[in-house]
């Protein structure tokens, strides 16, 4: 086994293009469970953590979009600029683990892990991210959507690092609700984020952890825009019941050691119908 | 690049230790407590859910158990043994930090297995906010278990820092 500690992105992609079956280890905080307790032996790591390139984010032209590099830690996602800008990644960053697995997380690690319980990703499905993957000889770009392939299983190629995501930065209402047994500490049992689009007129939903990847609502959503006026943003109750028993069908949860299905598909009515009430204000 | 039972270098706490004959996958708590003599950090859960073997990595309260030792070269480490203000060498009354001797005027610690990374916990906490709200202090050590539920004494010995850094002041 080896271990490359690279301090540039290129120097990290030389690296990767080496060992192909190496194992990128962002944040550590999924990757070393795994060697700690045995399921896992790595034969090669490349270590991102001194990649200064993949820890920077900016604001896109005009500031329509934000692009943030996939090992910005969720430490810093849940502060501003993000409160402002991309509300619903501010409150799904603070709800991951403690302050210790905050520091270390990140989209980047969420990405790649690719569980559907990464509370990021409810998130970027909302917002329909574009994911940038980089290898030593191409650039490509991918939406979200395409990139979540299935349980723990992404697009990305052996030889390539994920370098960052861009979000829009959208007018409207904006959150990210979660179910746990716990406040701290905990990995989602159930989550949902909601995204409304004033300028285009939409509302998007996803959710987490009830299906092999995010599932982003798109028959409710396409329901709920035949329904009410989007633009003006007023949700009555009974529309909301129905919002959330119509998310609720769109979850095909599983039983586990977590929660069962059941649960699972009730918290999900519960959660997509109090966001939605919370859109109203 | 570092191979398989190759030596490498950590900074703790302001010196240089040469980590030998380690599997290179080793996480950092294991590390410090079995390779470098520091057994302050304890290890319980080994997967970041208890924050005993929490230390400061490059000025952030991490867990050191799901940091790779090998990928922590050429960073800055601070455990729980390097946090006391005062160590003389040889004396073995060795001063300790204000949190950890609130923690002990305070009875914050029952049995003792949460304790260092608690200890680590507030005192990244102070440095970085000296006056917490209340809610500010129960987030901060949210990733820390105490599982004697001992935590109204650890937020009395937190509050006596508060206090006893501001009069200071």
């Amino acid at each position: 086994m080896s271990v490359s500690v690279p301090t540039s992105l290129n120097d990290a992609l030389v690296a990767l293009r080496q060992m192909p079956n190496a194992r990128l280890l962002q944040g550590g905080t999924d990757t070393m469970v795994e060697i700690n307790f045995n399921h896992f032996k790595p034969e090669h790591i490349v270590a991102l953590r001194k990649v200064e390139e993949l820890r920077q984010y900016s604001l896109g032209a005009d500031s329509k979009s934000v692009h943030i590099g996939s090992g910005v830690p969720y430490k810093v996602l849940e502060a501003e600029p993000f409160l402002s800008i991309v509300p619903a990644l501010a409150q799904a960053s603070r709800t991951v683990g403690s302050p210790q697995i905050r520091a270390a997380g990140s989209l980047g690690g969420n990405l790649g892990t690719c569980s559907p319980a990464g509370d990021g990703l409810p998130v970027l499905s909302a917002l329909d991210a574009v994911i940038h993957l980089r290898s030593i000889d191409e650039q490509r770009d991918i939406l979200i959507h395409d990139f979540m392939v299935g349980v723990k299983r992404n697009a990305r190629k052996d030889d390539e690092i994920i370098t960052g995501v861009t979000m829009p930065i959208l007018r409207g209402f904006q959150g990210y609700s979660k179910v746990g047994v716990r406040n701290a500490m905990v990995i989602s049992v159930a989550s949902a984020c909601l995204a409304v689009d004033e300028v285009g007129s939409t509302v998007r939903i996803a959710l987490g952890a009830v299906g092999p990847t995010i599932i982003r609502c798109r028959e409710t959503e396409q329901w709920l825009s035949t329904e009410v006026d989007i633009a003006s943003s007023k949700f009555s109750n009974s529309i909301a019941v129905e919002f959330g028993r119509r998310a609720a069908l769109e979850a095909r949860p599983i039983d586990d050691h977590r929660s069962t299905a059941e649960y699972r598909r009730h918290a999900i009515s519960v959660l997509a119908q109090r966001l939605l009430l919370k859109a109203n204000s | 690049m570092t191979s398989e039972n190759q030596m490498y270098q950590l900074n703790v706490n302001g010196n240089n230790r040469q980590v030998k004959d380690a599997w290179i996958g080793e996480s950092l708590l294991y590390v410090l407590r079995e390779r470098l003599d520091l057994p302050g950090s304890k290890g319980a859960c080994e997967q970041g859910e208890c924050g005993s073997c929490t230390v400061l990595l490059d000025g952030d309260a991490v867990c050191s158990c799901l940091v790779l030792a090998a990928a922590a070269i050429d960073s800055t480490i601070t455990t729980v043994e390097g946090l006391m203000s005062d160590t003389v060498m040889g004396d073995t009354a060795r001063a300790v930090s204000d949190v950890q001797a609130a923690f002990v005027t305070e009875g914050a610690v029952q049995c003792g297995f949460c304790t260092p990374g608690l200890i680590v916990a507030v005192h990244h906490l102070l440095d970085q906010n000296p006056s917490p709200t209340e809610i500010q202090v129960k987030e901060a050590i949210s990733g820390n278990i105490c599982r004697c539920t001992g935590y109204g004494r650890i937020f009395a010995a937190v509050n006596a820092v508060i206090e006893l850094r501001e009069k200071s002041k």
